[in-house]
């Protein structure tokens, strides 16, 4: 199974019972598979006829109870961001794919990781959060599509699955363990018509005197609950590394190897892996901001995540920078050799902190 | 004594807030008569579009979602296709439906989505404060084409329920008006037509209602009332676009 197909399965698994998505590269398996197996499994597929369709498709759905999901690339999601504005803005639950290629505009078909702060700084219109899950395998493509309806639900809000044109359309091999549902609160706010309750209504417009300041702060809170609870990352090397690499999907993929190899040659270096990029790791990169160690935020971008490193470092340690964008993909020596001269670098005789 | 007229259950015990002279307190109204009349108050889910009947889940005493503007038929195919036992319907206006909401809306019909969608025309952007929509007519005055609509560089008034009744998968079109009493009749026969073929999944259909602005137009409510029968109706023919079960009207009562 390619990555695309195992969020696609992963989905179904968890009880995605509805559909609507629009061709777009690289994610294309996700519709293509969607589209038999969703039938099989009881539920809905549309091929919408646009992206903003398909994510109002999944407001409808949505609204009525069904864990619904869309999927798109970069450029289809700078279509949705409409739609996913309004689910945050009427609470509710859904999952968003971005198999992430290359930009600005129509950009090419190669993954890429440019769409970070479209992501995690809201995207749309208006003061929202989605909680982002960034996976790096397709073990992570399966676990965090499951996890992303739970959260959704928990939550009632939406959940985007980062990911990109290489994981997206790579094969290896995982473990498809079985879904377990959690404890979940009843949905008692459907719109599936009043009978024995009196009328709902899911809406995100309020006119009245500071009620959407209200609305607002309610939503903020839940924000805030999320970034107690729902982080997640992982450290390799972390304790003693001298360099510690931070990156996400793709390029910690691509890092881990290059500082796997360092380590066997002796180099004290490391990599901190954001799990969710909001909630981002803050308070846990901070606790490793250190005088004698330096940080290296490795992207496939010209540097997003690098700034909320840089918030949660605040000064205390040495941030640096490599990225490559316009969807070009870093081999591992490439990697290696940038961390290596990051161990030599002086940011203070340089103009940057970019080592390009 | 037999009450024979009251307010439908379907409308919530408060009064309307549209400008004096507005048709959509009588088309609320209607639907809600229309809803009563068929017993499907609790089976209902209707749409808000984004515009004057934005506060549609003031007035009706059904479930109601709000859609983003044009999107609708979307919101609409998603709850349908979550839940067909339901009858679904979008309100929506000329701005909503007619420009921004236009892929929306043919898509839709041409899925054949078992939905009701009644769409009113009144010519204008009503909650904007009176800008010109697709439908204005040529020469009418609005906030964005203050000397008159120039068909040279602004267009033509689109007539979407035309363009609909050509889509293969549209089941009923028709157009009304509730500017007589005889109008709000037949808009009345319309929507509870539409529901019917809901309710009996054939499939999509669409009433497109004339609807008086006054405020926006500039008429006091009885001029907004001659110049929709005299200019509108003539851009905008009233009738029957497309009646794909005509004569197979066999109204199944258990259906229900």
């Amino acid at each position: 199974m390619k990555g695309n197909e195992v969020i696609a399965e992963a989905a179904i698994q968890a009880g995605c019972r509805f559909y609507a998505g629009y061709p777009i590269t690289p994610q294309n398996e996700i519709p293509e598979y969607m589209s038999w197996r969703m039938p099989e499994a009881g539920g809905v597929f549309i091929q919408a006829e646009s992206e903003l369709a398909a994510i109002n498709m999944v407001y409808g759905a949505a609204a009525a109870g069904t864990r619904a999901m869309t999927s798109s690339s970069s450029p289809g999601i700078s279509l949705k961001t409409e739609g996913i504005s309004y689910l945050a803005g009427a609470e509710l639950p859904a999952v968003i794919v971005n198999v992430q290629r290359g930009g600005p505009g129509l950009g090419n078909i190669s993954g890429s990781q440019a769409d970070y702060f479209q992501a995690v700084k809201g995207g749309g219109h208006g003061d929202y959060k989605l909680l982002v899950y960034a996976p790096f395998n397709l073990q992570e493509m399966w676990d965090l599509t499951m996890l992303a309806f739970d959260k959704a639900d928990e939550y009632r809000n939406p959940v985007m699955i980062l990911t990109d044109g290489v994981i997206g359309q790579m094969i290896e091999p995982l473990y498809p363990t079985p879904y377990v549902r959690p404890e979940l609160p009843e949905k008692d706010w459907i719109l599936d018509g009043c009978k024995n309750r009196e009328p709902r209504m899911i809406k995100s417009l309020y006119m009245g005197e500071g009620e959407l300041e209200m609305r607002n702060l309610i939503l903020q809170r839940k924000y805030e609950k999320m970034r107690e609870k729902e982080v997640k990352f992982v450290g390799y090397h972390v304790e003693d590394s001298e360099v510690l690499v931070v990156a996400f999907g793709i390029a910690a993929r691509i890092a881990l190897s290059s500082v796997r190899r360092l380590r066997r040659d002796g180099f004290k270096v490391g990599l901190f892996r954001p799990v969710t990029l909001f909630p981002f790791p803050e308070k846990e990169l901070s606790m490793l901001a250190e005088e004698n160690r330096r940080f290296i935020t490795i992207e496939m971008n010209a540097g997003q995540m690098v700034e909320d490193v840089k918030l949660a470092i605040n000064g205390k340690s040495k941030v640096l920078f490599y990225g490559r964008p316009g969807g070009s993909i870093f081999t591992p020596e490439e990697v290696q050799e940038k961390i290596q001269q990051s161990l030599n670098y002086q940011p203070h005789l340089a103009k940057t902190n970019l080592i390009l | 004594m037999k009450k024979i007229f009251k307010r439908p259950i379907s409308l919530k015990q408060v009064p309307f807030r549209f400008c004096p002279g507005c048709g959509h307190s009588l088309i609320h109204r209607l639907i809600a008569e229309c809803i009563d009349n068929l017993g499907i108050r609790e089976r209902v889910v209707g749409i808000a579009p984004v515009g004057c009947a934005v506060f549609a889940y003031d007035y009706f005493n059904f479930d109601i979602l709000e859609a983003p503007h044009g999107r609708p038929p979307a919101t609409a195919t998603g709850l349908k296709r979550a839940m067909p036992d339901r009858i679904i319907f979008t309100y929506q206006g000329d701005g909503d439906l007619a420009a921004i909401g236009t892929a929306e809306i043919i898509h839709a019909a041409n899925r054949g989505e078992n939905i009701s969608v009644f769409f009113v025309n009144n010519a204008t952007y009503g909650m904007t404060g009176g800008q010109m929509a697709p439908t204005t007519l040529p020469g009418q005055k609005t906030t964005t084409t203050p000397s008159g609509r120039n068909t040279k560089t602004a267009g033509f008034p689109l007539r979407v329920s035309e363009l609909l009744s050509t889509i293969e998968g549209a089941s009923y079109i028709v157009r009304t008006s509730v500017d007589s009493y005889k109008n709000l009749i037949n808009t009345k026969r319309a929507i509870e037509k539409s529901f019917r073929y809901q309710i009996e999944e054939r499939g999509f259909s669409l009433v497109e209602i004339l609807s008086p602005c006054p405020v926006d137009w500039g008429f006091t409510p009885k001029d907004s009332i001659i110049w929709l029968r005299k200019e509108m109706m003539s851009v905008y023919p009233l009738g029957t676009l497309k009646d794909k079960f005509k004569g197979k009207n066999k109204w199944k009562k258990e259906l229900l």
